[in-house]
């Protein structure tokens, strides 16, 4: 120990000391204003830290309301990872063991690979009235929510059927970690991106055997599940990285959970991959940009599309990149939507006692929506795209499906 | 109760000058022996050295190799306040390492002296040591556990000053000393000012206990005796969140900066120790080359400290009673001294109580009122080792908190650790109550009203002291002009207010001013920003 070193600078557990208490942070949370049981991103965070470093009996039980959407950590000039915080102490002291609901939920590539089989008869099921009623009482997964259709061939299987043999005619190549909800419920986002790629003159590659991002796991308490999913993935992705120029995703939250929660809550090193692991529309951006790849867009393209940010996106700093890519389609007419959360926050909404609170978060952003009445909402975060079509019958595209519509050729 | 038939209101049985925990134990175990008791107290309880040290549950180890004696005292004391002072006490042991620059023989010689102490002390294996307490120097070639732990001296003073009262002690704070009143060799009361009311009053009693800690130097040539003090002054670094949560001492002869506790929400580094002038008591300075001497040596015992935030620096004067010309105090005994006058010095009716520490406040009260009851011929026991303190009750925080409010959120535990069984008279009936004053360490607004109406807290600071407001990372950002705001809306007075709201934010910027750096800085600066440019507070 060099006396030169002493004090220079202060390092505490997700910079909690940095925190200079000015609650900025809280008043940028959707929960603090329609749950006055949440006591807001300062106090459940680096407040709440100093105390459960005291004692583990500190911990609030009241922490669980966190939608982990990250706007705490976007809106602090202090560099202090509140959201981190907050997740590190559901973890550490949590007492409450993951119920079957929640399991069901969290496992979404395992509920996935079982529900694709079946498809028609769960996604008829699962609107069937009683149905709805005895999820609401026996899994407390409320009868209001609706549910994400499953398809009933994965991308996967579409993927090794039809595109796998037209890849390799590409020179360059990226990665695609398509994620459960492509890869179960739509597949069709993954076609679009495919169909993108291919006319940036790039082939796609899938990983062998991609495991759930794990985002899901983590919010509902399954560590060790999603640690183990995390190393697999991290592998997969350095072997893909040998040969592919980038690893891409198409949603928002799969790319911010490997980039950011991998290191931060699970502690699985990705910086053997992180530099270039990315949404598939920053990596399209710069191509465009940088005049290295063209998109010819048909000419009777005409569309008027709003564009919200979802809360992952905001705190990876990348909403600018699908704007950009949208407003440049010929024939968009193009609205930026306030920054505000959607309040569905994964698997959050989807429980019982969330509902409410679920749908108060998200009613500035339904409001605006209708006022401005586009003919369909852009957003990068599939469980975004439910609560809004839910809460406001709009559809909603993801950005890559836009520009896959918007330009010439099959699909 | 009267020991001498029906006294005037301004009689008692015996009067202590000094509200520290000496002071303040001195008047609970007098009144817990049925003695009409008057503390007064110049300023709020526990002001002096009492609310300026480690706020070490010593083992005792510390001195066991130096200093027998105060070792077994310590153990004993130990004991005792982990039973009777729960609420204050946390019970988290204690390593004493041994770095590669030290003797590792010394450890042996170390132990064994605990040992014959009666402490309860192990040799492990430095790697146990390192899996107890992740923070400790990963270089030790030695590790000794031994039963420290750490113990809040405000919430000590204040829950023997709360027995006090409840046995009939009358407390007087911010009222000084001004004289004594003699009958040629006999002590027969005091003259006191009131700062409060302004008042100049008499009290009379038979004995007079003298607990002014380093003051009772002046108190002690007041009544025409000479107690030659020295005031050895000891500086310490607060860090803003806990590093240990096992108090860290180094296996050698105690020296500076050697000592790490964890106390609620934050960890003490300490001390130093150098002789000062007494016209410096009153206003200490902690130097630059103190808070390096505590830096340097502090990052042996827990590398992180170098790297973690530090909230204050500040100063206390250890009362040591000098038998020789040692010039830096360390080895003067930390014995205790208790003197009677009236042998010593043929002054009747006065005794001083002094040297000792925190840990023996206990001891040196009994000694004091045993002192005091064979002076007015009273046969009582002390009773003070059996019955508990108030808030003290056999229960743990989360049983307090369950049973007055069934579920819990970290603002009522907090309130609960703080106050113990006596949170269950702190209003938290409606939002209002149950609203934070204090964000960092979660004080509600109703533990504020019951600080003001039932634990003598007349502005900030003395607030400060009973619940920790102003005590976090903030350092007053947030909760001052809240807890001013209730103070001067109680005392329906803004213009005290806002005076007590400046002074109190001055006071938090003496501590923040040694180590005024980094985001401590960032942190007075936007402090500052709020109280001159939002609330128009100026200098």
């Amino acid at each position: 120990m060099t006396e030169m070193k002493m004090q220079e600078n202060n390092i505490s557990e997700n910079n909690f000391e940095q925190c200079i208490k000015c609650t900025v942070c809280t008043v940028y949370c959707p929960v603090v204003p329609v749950n006055p049981e949440y006591p807001g991103p300062k106090q459940a965070g680096p407040d709440g830290e100093r105390l459960r470093l005291k004692k583990g009996i500190f911990f609030d039980q009241t922490l669980k309301y966190c939608l982990n959407c990250k706007r705490c950590e976007v809106a602090c000039p202090s560099g202090v990872r509140i959201g981190d915080i907050i997740q590190a102490a559901k973890i550490r002291y949590g007492k409450s063991r993951p119920k079957l609901r929640d399991f069901m939920l969290a496992s979404t590539d395992m509920m996935g690979g079982i529900a694709t089989k079946v498809a028609p008869v769960v996604n008829a099921t699962l609107k069937i009235k009683p149905v709805k009623q005895i999820m609401d009482g026996v899994l407390k997964i409320d009868h209001r929510r609706s549910f994400p259709e499953y398809s009933s061939q994965t991308f996967e299987s579409w993927f090794r059927k039809n595109a796998l043999r037209d890849q390799e005619k590409f020179d360059r190549h990226v990665a695609y970690f398509h994620g459960c909800y492509a890869n179960y419920n739509y597949p069709q986002l993954g076609k679009d991106f495919v169909k993108v790629m291919n006319a940036l003159g790039y082939g796609v590659r899938l990983l062998d055997g991609e495991k759930c991002c794990g985002v899901a796991l983590v919010s509902n308490g399954m560590i060790n599940q999603a640690t183990r999913n995390a190393r697999r993935n991290i592998k997969l992705m350095e072997g893909a990285l040998s040969s592919c120029e980038a690893v891409l995703g198409t949603s928002s939250s799969c790319s911010f959970t490997i980039r950011d929660e991998y290191p931060h809550l699970l502690g699985v090193d990705n910086s053997s991959v992180r530099d270039r692991m990315e949404l598939a529309v920053k990596f399209i951006y710069r191509l465009l940009e940088s005049g290295k790849a063209k998109l010819e867009f048909r000419d009777d393209f005409k569309a008027r599309i709003a564009y919200h940010v979802p809360c992952h996106m905001e705190k990876l700093g990348w909403g600018i990149f699908s704007a950009r890519l949208v407003k440049m389609i010929p024939g968009v007419e193009f609205t930026m939507l306030d920054s505000n959360c959607c309040g569905i926050a994964g698997t959050y909404g989807f429980k019982k006692e969330n509902y409410e609170v679920s749908q108060a978060i998200g009613k500035p952003l339904f409001d605006q929506i209708r006022a401005v009445d586009p003919d369909y909402v852009a957003c990068d975060c599939e469980t975004c795209k439910w609560q809004i079509e839910m809460s406001t019958g709009y559809k909603v595209m993801n950005p890559i499906s836009i520009l896959a519509a918007a330009i010439k050729g099959r699909d | 109760m009267s020991q001498h038939g029906k006294k005037n209101v301004n009689e008692f049985d015996v009067i202590i000058i000094g509200g520290g925990i000496t002071g303040a134990g001195t008047a609970r175990d007098c009144a817990l022996r049925g003695l009409d008791v008057l503390l007064i107290e110049r300023n709020d309880i526990a002001t002096g050295a009492t609310g300026r040290n480690h706020g070490l549950l010593h083992s005792g180890a510390r001195y066991a190799v130096t200093d027998q004696e105060s070792a077994q005292e310590c153990i004993r004391e130990n004991m005792i306040l982990r039973k009777v002072a729960r609420h204050c006490v946390e019970e988290t042991d204690g390593l004493f390492i041994t770095l590669p620059e030290d003797d590792l023989a010394y450890q042996e010689k170390f132990a064994q002296a605990c040992r014959s102490a009666g402490i309860g002390a192990e040799i492990i294996d430095p790697k146990e040591a390192i899996r107890m307490e992740p923070s400790v120097n990963p270089s030790i070639i030695g590790a000794v556990k031994v039963p420290d732990g750490s113990v809040d001296p405000f919430r000590l003073t204040s829950a023997n000053i709360t027995d006090a009262k409840l046995h009939g002690a009358k407390i007087m704070v911010y009222s000084e000393l001004t004289g004594f009143i003699k009958d040629g060799n006999t002590v027969k009361g005091v003259r006191v000012h009131s700062h409060i009311t302004g008042e100049d009053l008499e009290f009379y009693a038979p004995v007079t206990v003298n607990a002014g800690g380093i003051w009772g130097h002046r108190i002690a040539e007041m009544a025409g005796v000479t107690i030659n003090m020295f005031p050895a002054k000891g500086a310490l670094l607060i860090f803003g969140h806990r590093v240990n949560n096992v108090v860290l001492n180094r296996c050698r002869k105690p020296a500076n900066a050697d000592i790490l506790v964890p106390g609620d929400t934050v960890c003490v580094i300490g001390t130093t120790s150098s002789h000062i002038p007494f016209d410096e008591v009153d206003n200490m300075k902690v130097t630059p080359d103190e808070v390096d001497l505590l830096l340097t040596e502090g990052a042996k015992l827990a590398p992180s400290l170098a790297t973690t935030r530090i909230l204050r620096a500040y100063a206390g004067v250890r009362p040591l009673v000098s038998a020789d010309d040692d010039p830096s105090g360390r080895n003067i005994s930390r014995g205790i001294v208790l003197l009677d006058h009236e042998t010593r010095d043929g002054i009747k009716g006065f005794i001083s109580i002094t040297g000792g520490k925190l840990m023996t406040y206990r001891l040196m009260a009994e000694w004091t009122a045993d002192a005091v009851c064979r002076k007015l011929g009273v046969d009582r026991k002390c009773q003070t080792m059996d019955i508990p303190l108030p808030g003290s009750k056999n229960e743990d925080i989360e049983v307090i908190s369950k049973k007055i409010w069934g579920s819990a959120g970290t603002i009522r535990k907090a309130t609960a650790g703080r106050h113990g069984d006596l949170t269950s008279r702190i209003p938290a009936g409606n939002r209002y109550d149950t609203s934070l004053v204090c964000e960092c360490e979660e004080v509600s607004v109703g533990e504020v009203r019951y600080a003001m109406e039932e634990l003598d807290v007349h502005n900030l600071v003395d607030l400060r002291r009973r619940t920790r407001v102003g005590m976090g990372t903030c350092q007053g950002e947030l909760c001052a002009c809240r807890a001013a705001g209730l103070i001067s809306q109680a005392g329906n007075c803004a213009r005290e207010g806002k005076k007590d709201l400046k002074h109190f934010l001055n006071e938090r910027w003496k501590g923040i001013y040694p180590v005024g750096w980094g985001d401590a800085l960032r942190e007075s600066e936007y402090s500052q920003w709020i109280y001159t440019g939002v609330c128009g507070l100026e200098n």
